[in-house]
């Protein structure tokens, strides 16, 4: 019994390779999508499945796809394998190991917005990724699944991969489509949205790498299968990555709903050195900083039980664990380290801010503030939230707010009063 | 074309080939690590070759390769071993291994070893958070991780390069 969807690589060694990959029911949906179904059906399937953009936001997809204008030529696909945030590592782990699986969700999805290029835009530090992917386009290309009229219909297809250079602010859809023009990676006004003017000017459909390799189960299995996993709002499997203080680092695949008890206890073998678990943050480096009691312990993972029962977004479920030695200033002074280094400078309240968050977390570390700074770096945090043009601004002040409010002890200890 | 161009014809060719002819300026950041291929770093020179294929200004090209943090416009070290010290990899003891692998080679955080081998550098998160500490090793125009490390592994993968520079330097 296989126990993987998106992880298929821990079931079936060698997936890999091209002729593992067909052996094990690789390509047969896209054979049959581009054989035997139209676009829109494609779309509805997608639609009827529930499944929810893995990349932060949660959108719906197959809604997405519907976006884009019938009336409006060449439509652009993008796959988003920036994978950036601190704490997420899944996209690496499905492209290193289970490249057909996401390759053939492109083309899937590629097919249903009828698009006859599309392109994977990865971090510059996915190098060796980036070669290793090309390798198997290669191998689409010269099987015929790839290309012009492939398998003998009307339908063409070409995938190039493309490399950032090292700039988190890439993995914001319109600023990857900036930085794939060739500009400066910065934000994009909106609207216009992409589905209407993307990629030069063109219709483009972004999604992320785990989304797009949830497609050829969804096509192959139909969508009623794919909704017997996960909950009612939040169907199907994610991958959590997980992280911090914890025995048993790792990629985790489950169903969405999973709490963060089992996750962190079950799976990922518990806290380091049997201490007490402080803290959890849900969506990397961009999280709130939840106190892990019992409440949010058993919160389940889906976005819906996030936002309802802990106020924090599920966003890309890299779950990052703090325990009972973590010192929650030192913490929110490496988050804002962190996007004062990324801030792509466009906005002031957030070029500005992050600039002030981190001058005052040095300062507090290094034991040179007053009791006033404190509240300071709170107001500092929320002087810059709803003032920015893209959601980095208001991802730099997460953590600050909730670990001032709620772990203020913690930042005592470096004030003089 | 000019002198980049004629270097590596067939590769900027094949670069062109990826992007529709509207959009011949996506090419700027893969010329940018052609042009760093060899040395490291984008000699100044290689801006107007890039500007003049891309079709945009020297301006431009330089103020891309500014922005992004893989684009180096000096020189360095012949290998940046790039540690990430950021919160999940910090919180596996990646800062203590970053001053240690600094004391070994005998520098500070973004200085270069005296035989002008190795620059080390604190870098944000590379997606390897759950094989901490790692650290990605940039030069000869490539990038590749090194992850599951700790003081001794790494600095024997350091004497690997230094063997495997010297016995270059012999041939
Ligand atoms: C600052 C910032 C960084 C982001 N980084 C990523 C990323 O690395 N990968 C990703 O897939 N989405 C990232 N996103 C979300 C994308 O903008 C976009 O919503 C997503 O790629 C859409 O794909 P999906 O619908 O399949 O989730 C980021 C968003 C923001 C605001
Ligand atoms: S919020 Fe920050 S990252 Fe986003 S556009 Fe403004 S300055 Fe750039
Ligand atoms: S924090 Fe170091 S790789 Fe993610």
């Amino acid at each position: 019994m296989e126990k993987y969807i998106l992880l298929r690589h821990r079931d079936v060694p060698e997936i890999d390779q091209l002729d593992v990959y067909k052996a094990n029911d690789g390509l047969v949906a896209f054979e049959k999508v581009v054989k035997s179904m139209q676009p829109a059906d494609v779309t509805l399937e997608v639609k009827n499945s529930g499944l929810r953009g893995r990349g932060g936001a949660g959108f719906p997809t197959g809604i997405k796809w519907g976006f884009l204008p019938n009336n409006s030529w060449p439509h652009y696909v993008v796959a988003n394998a920036d994978e950036s945030e601190p704490g997420t590592f899944k996209d690496r782990e499905i492209m290193e190991s289970n490249p057909f699986q996401f390759l053939e969700g492109l083309m899937i999805a590629s097919y249903a917005v009828q698009a006859n290029q599309a392109y994977v835009y990865l971090r510059g530090e996915f190098w060796q990724l980036a070669a290793f992917l090309d390798e198997k386009i290669k191998d689409l290309e010269v099987a015929g699944y790839l290309g012009e009229k492939i398998l003998g219909t009307d339908y063409s297809l070409k995938i190039n991969t493309h490399l950032g250079a090292g700039a988190y602010i890439c993995g914001e859809e319109t600023a990857l489509l900036e930085s794939l023009e060739g500009k400066l990676g910065q934000p994009r006004l909106r609207p216009p949205f992409p589905a209407a003017v993307g990629l030069y000017g063109k219709p483009t459909l972004i999604n992320n790498v785990e989304t797009l390799t949830n497609l050829p189960l969804i096509i192959q299995k139909g969508a009623d299968w794919y909704r017997s996993f996960g909950t009612e709002q939040s169907p199907g499997v994610k991958i959590f990555s997980l992280s911090g203080c914890v025995n048993k680092p790792g990629n985790y695949e489950l169903p969405l709903g999973v709490t963060y008890q089992e996750l962190i206890f079950e799976h990922g073998g518990g806290i380091v050195n049997d201490n007490k678990i402080k803290a959890v943050m849900s969506a990397g480096a961009s999280s709130d900083v939840v106190v892990a009691d019992d409440f949010c312990l058993q919160t389940p993972l889906a976005y819906e039980t996030c936002l309802d029962r802990i106020k924090a977004p599920l966003g890309s479920a890299s779950i990052i664990v703090l325990d009972e030695t973590v010192d929650m200033a030192w913490l929110v002074s490496k988050t804002v380290n962190f996007f004062k280094h990324e801030s792509c400078g466009k906005c002031t309240p957030c070029r500005e801010g992050t600039f002030w968050m981190d001058s005052l977390t040095k300062h507090m570390m290094a034991n040179e503030s007053r009791s006033e700074d404190i509240d300071l770096l709170r107001s500092v945090a929320l002087q810059v939230q709803g003032k920015c043009l893209c959601a980095l601004g208001e991802f730099s002040t997460m953590a600050v707010v909730t670990a001032v409010d709620r772990f203020r002890a913690d930042f005592e200890t470096h004030v003089r009063s | 074309m000019n002198k980049l161009y004629n270097k590596y014809e067939k590769e900027i060719l094949g670069i062109l080939a990826r992007y529709p002819a509207e959009g011949k300026r996506s090419a700027v950041m893969p010329l940018l690590f052609l042009a760093q291929r060899e040395t490291g770093y984008v000699p100044t020179e290689a801006l107007s070759n890039i500007a003049e294929i891309t079709g945009i200004s020297e301006t431009d090209v330089a103020s891309i390769m500014g922005f992004y943090t893989l684009f180096h416009a000096e020189p360095a070290g012949r290998y940046r071993i790039q540690i990430c010290t950021d919160l999940p990899c910090a919180l596996r003891g990646s800062e203590s291994y970053l001053e240690q692998i600094c004391e070994k080679l005998g520098v500070k955080e973004g200085e270069t070893t005296a035989d002008g081998l190795f620059t080390v550098e604190a870098v944000k998160c590379l997606a390897a958070c759950h094989r901490a500490p790692m650290f990605q090793l940039q030069g000869d125009g490539e990038i590749k991780y090194y992850e599951d490390q700790n003081v001794e592994i790494t600095m024997q993968i350091v004497e690997e390069i230094r063997h495997k520079v010297a016995a270059e330097q012999e041939a």
